[in-house]
């Protein structure tokens, strides 16, 4: 088999609010045999506003990442969806040479633009054999919703990640897993990103949207592949019951904690405890406790 | 009796939207698809086709004005089901950018002063730490309780550290939000 190295880009999120995605992530690839080595004092890649404020920012701070990767001579994974989408994206607009030779200037540093940069859910998918191998547990008798938001998938031209309106790779994951992955409209659909400090509102009603359709389709809980959308549908489920009088109680869990359960690594090294809506009631019903 | 704008050859506004998004807005021939798509577009004041025409008609104000630019939040739906495929969320993107560097006054203030704060913390520290993030928000934005139901629950459960990270490269990154503002502000002494 292959070598399977990568320089690991976890992001700020993914030492705080999302630390559970994080501590599962590095479970789920040491047993799988991909080597995660994490980029040395990494900082923000600007996500969710430099881009907002300056364009010169928005490409300087993600391509800051990518100098650090490229002196490692590894791809670049990233966790969180947030992330991938800002270093693909400035990986994409650095191609142009005028671009690349101005954000050199401001990184000082020699930069070519040459690390590949890779979500962590493709790199996982990658190698079905050895996942197969070592599964010791099966989740079937779980109906999980897959959802993937938005910058994971949008644009196609740049990220080429999977279709844009119905996306497929963590589906086909879980139903490897065991899982049946429901087929559903809202896959795709934005979770309302940052708003959740400034337009509460706006990510209550999208979110709500989202958990509602997934819990009326019989689903025992969300997959997401981002803390971001994590965050948004995971954090505001009380909130929503006050405001829809709809009390929706359906738990959001990153892949990386679904496939640590069927790996045979317990809840509880897997963080299943650290959400804000309770998973404990769905995994002892399904036996995963 | 409505006003009857004709578009000019010449816009301002449409010619720095070419320039920092590389979109030409007058492809749109308003076919709406922007909108219908827009997951926001409820909560906004004029919906991203009319953020289009806006521009194609050099409605400066009225574009820089409106919350849509301030609630976009680059889910990017839009972009990528244009049938002229115009990048609808950078076009977004360099209202919000031309609207800051005006310095009016933001429809959605409280979004602005978010990423103001976000940035500003980024740059002082390396990375972004939520706590000071949400507290700087609250206090700046005159709304101290805003938002924190959820944080005893984030403290218990250990997702919202209150020390700060630690990142050796701070230093590092102060210098290269210096350097970028060097940068352009040379570009766009260039430009005039």
């Amino acid at each position: 088999m292959t070598e399977r190295v990568y320089a690991y880009y976890p992001g700020c999120t993914l030492q705080s609010t999302a630390k559970e995605y994080d501590v599962s992530a590095r479970l789920v690839c040491n047993e799988l045999g991909i080597e995660l080595r994490e980029l040395e004092d990494w900082t923000c890649c600007g996500a969710s506003s430099a881009h907002s404020m300056s364009q010169l920012l928005g490409l300087a701070l993600p391509a800051r990442e990518l100098q650090l990767a490229e002196e490692m001579g590894l791809p670049l994974v990233a966790p969180c969806a947030m992330c991938y989408f800002r270093l693909k994206f400035a990986a994409h607009d650095l191609v142009d040479e005028t671009t690349l030779t101005t954000v050199r200037e401001v990184l000082a540093k020699d930069f070519r633009n040459a690390a590949e940069v890779v979500h962590l859910l493709e790199v996982v998918a990658e190698d079905k054999e050895t996942m197969l191998s070592k599964l010791k547990k099966s989740l079937a008798g779980m109906r999980v919703a897959c959802y993937y938001g938005c910058l994971l998938v949008r644009p196609r031209d740049i990220l080429d990640f999977d279709d844009e309106e119905n996306p497929q790779m963590m589906d086909g994951l879980m139903e490897m897993l065991g899982a049946e992955s429901i087929d559903w409209s809202f896959k795709t659909e934005c979770c309302g990103a940052s708003l959740p400090l400034s337009r509460p509102d706006i990510v209550l009603r999208l979110s709500h949207r989202i958990l509602s359709q997934a819990k009326q389709l019989g689903a025992d809980c969300i997959v997401v592949a981002c803390p971001m959308c994590h965050s948004n549908l995971d954090s505001h489920q009380n909130e929503m019951k006050a405001k829809y009088n709809d009390g929706v109680g359906l738990p959001v869990l990153y892949f990386t904690q679904l496939l640590g359960l069927a790996l045979g690594f317990s809840a509880k090294q897997l963080h299943l405890d650290k959400h804000l809506t309770d998973t404990g009631p769905m995994l002892e019903n399904k036996g995963l406790a | 009796m409505a006003a009857v704008i004709i578009p000019s050859p010449v816009s301002e506004l449409r010619s720095f939207v070419k320039s920092q998004s590389g979109q030409d807005v007058l492809r749109c021939y308003q076919c709406g698809k922007c909108t219908a798509g827009c997951p926001v577009a409820y909560a906004m004041d004029l919906g991203p086709r009319q953020i289009m025409r806006g521009i194609q008609l050099g409605l400066k104000q009225e574009v820089l004005q409106s919350s849509t630019i301030w609630l976009c939040v680059f889910c990017q739906t839009c972009s990528v089901r244009c049938p002229q495929e115009i990048d609808i969320a950078r076009v977004m993107e360099s209202l919000r950018i031309l609207a800051i560097a005006e310095k009016g006054k933001p429809a959605e203030k409280d979004v602005e002063l978010f990423h103001r704060l976000f940035i500003a913390i980024v740059e002082r520290r390396g990375r972004i730490h939520e706590l000071e993030l949400g507290v700087r928000y609250n206090l700046q934005g005159w709304h101290p309780l805003a938002n924190v139901g959820l944080l005893p629950s984030m403290l218990a459960k250990g997702k919202m550290p209150i020390l700060a990270p630690k990142v050796k490269a701070s230093a590092e990154i102060k210098k290269l939000f210096a350097a970028a503002r060097a940068v352009e502000a040379k570009l766009e002494g260039k430009q005039r």
